[in-house]
């Protein structure tokens, strides 16, 4: 048998009018903690998914030889067991269950069918002790803090019997605190108990400090593999994480910025289910027209929730600070209020949040300004038509006619549909959360040309996204955001991603 | 020919009901020897349907919104006929005021639910579950299980029909009653209803032109001048064929004009309005709607406060045809209508649905309801039967959209 446990060759991951993975080749040795790093949409979590069979064989082509026999799983349960466990970013507890039915719910403890809770508490509380997990098994998981959470799910795996554990940015929602206990824990698990690891992870301090190998992803491609027996530093693997060509992927364009259209001041937001939680602390931003400001940082920074809190207070609760819009302060209790007040936001949630998916192009387009289109109590239809017809017309949306279905056309051109909808919405100010996420790159290209266009007609633009090229490739100007805070403000003539990054690292670091 | 598949596959739902509505007819049509289509069967039939007719208007709304149901519509005609019983017989109001009253109860019970499912979030099927107790206890509580008398104005629009501007002028000069072999062969058809049944097809007509030109002048779409004649002279036919029918009878029942009216009312608010257009998108995706900016409570509040006008009006309609104010009334109204909804077409997820698809469920009910009655079936095996088809139509409308793109 070969030193590696694990060989994932030439695999290729297809969704429709992208490619997500492209010929990736992934080997994990026996016994150690591999990290897989990579920006937002590199394809790490696609790499997971096709491992533990959530993307059945057959929908990706390539190989996975788990110790030594090429393995072909139909779903979860296959790999399950064969031995692999993953913990994915969002927890898979059920929040009214103790934490031993938790622990092994789906895999209960049973005899003809009848539980045997004896056994079950007797296995529960050993586990627990190995995960170092202090709480009675009878507690609730709801009444348990999110790192403990974590704890649960690892000692879920374990009761499994995994012989390989994924984990999907284990420490994202934890503090320093309960992110080193769970580091310490799994160095632990790897030494004493021979468990070999794959960690998916944005910390690259903390990579560095417990991963044995890493692997950068980009662009669905295997970059490399670091050897970090010798403790490589975050420059080099960042260095792998974003060094791409820019080669014409981005529309020119010369920015003729006006005065400041929009600001937001001293902004403050609390979680909306635990109000003593503040998820943007003091945040303060302005906007001119006619500038295209790109919010950067990594997923989980706040930056869709400072644009959220702003549209109507769609998100957050106990919310402080004030709006300018014109030089006037504007209060904005919903969404409605917003959207009159001309500002609209283009959610990076395009399949849940983004379009009706059952009704047509032309409807999706009118939705958020019906009112343009209605004299006295009715609707215009035939307006509606002549609309729907212009915008897909203008921006190029691919479909038979504009009464197709939003759900039946092709990522790129429902988030036209999406881009349509708010720019028939007139806005002064457009705020865009990730809006070419899971986009192939040509259809890319065209919706930097109308966010270009939008920024010339004098519009204040406001762009979120993951993809530091992207930001660097089309905004003016730039802030950083970490952890619900602005942490750097910068040119984007003089920015660069290592600079983005180390500030974001930085600020991370510091805290 | 690129467009009449377009048309045809957007209306394909739509047409598909109505069909499945003439096989039904023809079916207890044969099956009943022709009595299903005699002029008093056909009368019987809008009167008796009435109430599920109004009921899933009303009903088509709250499963827009999401699948939502409203369970408190049967106890609601209930409570809302006891109030008329009290109100015109026990009180002596006049009838048009009791009436008025009647309506404004079932308002202020729909506006109740409107509260708690919209502000304080309590499931529609809970709250409607509980209205459902609720209601149907008050109307035994103002009843005390006695039955009540109706008179008047209740009687009127319960039974009655527009009186003949010229009686015993006009013969069935079709010969209508002697090709169905009639018991009671009418001499003579009722001019008002051929009259009203002509005047209404001809000013649909003439709409018709008028809208066409004016959009055409203003440089809208319109559809193909073919498919807009075929059309509109089988609506023509249509309505003076069932005018007709009906001027042979009794000529034109007073219900019919509520129905009539209460239909082009709704439609053009499901289709034509903002709220309309509302509904449809948050029952289609619920957040992308609320982040375009609409207001999902007070959508949720109007459409069950509407639920509760519609049961009232439903409630004036059914104690008016009994002529009585009972305990009983009303039982299974609220499946009858949530039945109709889902045979005409409705998702049991919201967004997906026409006023139109649930009046011909209604009538798909009615016609299966007054056939198997027709033909002495058995009550139990009616319920069986009236079951298995809501049962078959909602799967029918599953293995299609497999079948279709849209998953």
């Amino acid at each position: 048998m070969s030193e590696y446990i694990l060989e994932m060759q030439n695999i290729t991951k297809e969704f429709p009018g992208v490619i997500a993975l492209s010929n990736v080749n992934f080997k994990v040795k026996k016994g150690e903690i591999h990290a897989l790093v990579g920006e937002n949409g590199a394809g790490k979590s696609t790499l997971m998914n096709v491992l533990s069979g959530i993307y059945p064989h057959g929908s990706y082509t390539g190989s996975i030889i788990f110790k030594g026999t090429e393995c072909k799983f139909r779903n979860i349960r296959d790999s399950e067991a064969a031995g692999i466990a993953i913990i994915h970013q969002e927890l898979a507890l059920s929040p009214y269950m103790t934490i031993a039915e938790n622990i092994f719910l789906g895999n209960e403890r049973a005899r003809n069918g009848v539980i045997n809770w004896d056994e079950t508490n007797k296995e529960a509380i050993g586990l627990m002790k190995k995960v170092g997990l202090k709480d009675k098994f009878t507690a609730q998981i709801k009444n348990i803090g999110v790192g403990k959470q974590q704890l649960v799910e690892i000692a879920k795996a374990l009761s499994k019997n995994c012989e390989l554990l994924i984990l999907d940015e284990p420490t994202a929602a934890l503090n320093d605190e309960d992110s080193n206990h769970l580091l310490e824990l799994l160095q632990t698990l790897n030494k004493e108990h021979g468990l070999t690891c794959i960690m998916i992870s944005h910390k690259l301090h903390e990579v560095i400090k417990i991963a044995q190998s890493i692997t950068v992803l980009r662009d669905g491609k295997t970059i490399e593999t670091l050897d970090n027996s010798e403790h490589v530093s975050e420059g080099r693997i960042i260095k792998g994480m974003v060094g791409r060509e820019l080669t014409d992927r981005f529309p020119k364009h010369t920015a003729n910025v006006g005065e400041v259209g929009f600001e937001i001041k001293d902004w403050v937001v609390h979680d909306p289910l635990d109000e003593d939680r503040v998820v943007i602390n003091n945040v303060s931003m302005s906007f001119r027209k006619g500038e295209i400001v790109g919010l950067a940082g990594l997923m989980g920074a706040g930056r869709t929730e400072i644009a959220m809190s702003v549209f109507g207070r769609a998100y957050g609760r106990k919310i402080s600070g004030t709006l300018i819009k014109d030089g006037k302060e504007v209060t904005l209790h919903n969404i409605s209020q917003a959207i009159a007040n001309g500002i609209a936001y283009v959610t990076e949630d395009r399949k849940t949040a983004g379009l009706v998916h059952i009704q047509d192009i032309k409807k999706n387009i009118t939705l958020a300004n019906l009112k343009a289109i209605t004299s006295g109590f009715v609707v215009n239809e035939d307006e509606e038509i002549v609309i729907g017809k212009d915008y897909k017309e203008r921006f190029g949306i691919k479909a038979s006619s504009v009464f197709q279905k939003a759900g039946n056309l092709s990522g790129g051109n429902q988030q036209k549909v999406v881009l349509s909808k708010w720019i028939f919405a007139a806005p002064d100010v457009l705020i865009l959360d990730e809006p070419t996420r899971g986009i192939d790159v040509g259809a890319k290209y065209e919706i930097y040309k109308i966010i270009l266009q939008l920024a010339e007609a004098g519009k204040c633009v406001i762009m979120i996204s993951s993809e530091l090229p992207e930001i660097l490739g089309i905004t003016d100007r730039l802030y950083i955001i970490n952890e619900g805070r602005v942490v750097g403000e910068m040119k984007t003539s003089e920015a660069t991603q290592e600079g983005i990054m180390s500030t974001i690292i930085r600020s991370s670091a510091g805290r | 020919m690129n467009n009449v598949k377009e048309f045809m596959n957007r209306n394909m739902r739509q047409y598909g009901m109505a069909f499945a509505l003439v096989v039904i007819v023809i079916f207890f049509g044969v099956v009943t020897g022709g009595k299903l289509i005699w002029p008093r069967n056909v009368q019987m039939l809008v009167r008796q349907n009435a109430y599920v007719l109004i009921l899933a208007i009303g009903m088509m709304f709250c499963i827009l919104t999401g699948g939502n149901v409203d369970l408190s519509v049967g106890a609601l005609v209930a409570l809302v006929s006891a109030m008329s019983g009290l109100m015109a017989t026990t009180l002596g109001l006049p009838t048009w005021l009791a009436i008025i009253f009647s309506i404004i109860t079932g308002l202020l019970a729909g506006l109740w639910q409107g509260f708690w499912i919209a502000y304080v979030k309590v499931p529609p099927f809970i709250t409607t579950l509980a209205g459902m107790m609720v209601f149907r206890g008050i109307n035994n509580i103002i009843l005390d299980g006695k039955t009540l008398p109706l008179s008047g104005l209740y009687v009127t629009i319960g039974t009655g029909s527009v009186p003949d501007i010229a009686p015993k002028t006009v013969p069935d000069f079709l010969r209508i009653g002697d090709l169905l072999q009639l018991q009671n062969k009418p001499e003579f058809l009722n001019v008002t209803m051929l009259i009203v049944g002509l005047a209404l097809s001809t000013i649909y007509v003439l709409f018709t032109i008028y809208n066409r030109k004016s959009k055409q002048q203003r440089g809208y779409e319109v559809a193909s001048l073919n498919s807009a004649v075929t059309k509109a002279i089988l609506f023509f036919i249509v309505i003076n064929v069932f005018s007709y029918w009906l001027a042979m009878d009794e000529g034109l029942p007073i219900m019919l004009i509520l129905l009539a009216a209460l239909y082009a009312l709704y439609t053009f608010i499901a289709t034509k309005t903002i709220p309309g257009r509302h509904i449809y998108a948050m029952g289609g995706n619920i957040k992308a709607a609320e982040l375009s900016g609409v207001n999902t409570k007070k959508m949720m509040f109007l459409v069950y406060s509407n639920m509760g006008l519609l049961a009232g009006v439903a409630a004036v309609v059914t104690a008016g045809r009994m002529m009585a104010a009972s305990p009983n009334v009303g039982l299974n109204f609220e499946l009858d209508a949530i039945g109709a909804c889902f045979i005409g077409g409705a998702s049991a997820y919201g967004g997906v649905g026409t006023i139109w698809g649930a009046v011909v469920g209604a009538l798909i009910m009615g016609v299966m309801n007054n056939g198997m009655s027709i033909i002495g079936l058995n009550v139990f095996l009616q319920s069986v039967a009236k079951g298995m088809v809501v049962l078959l139509a909602v799967a029918f409308d599953m293995y299609s959209k497999s079948k279709s793109r849209l998953g």
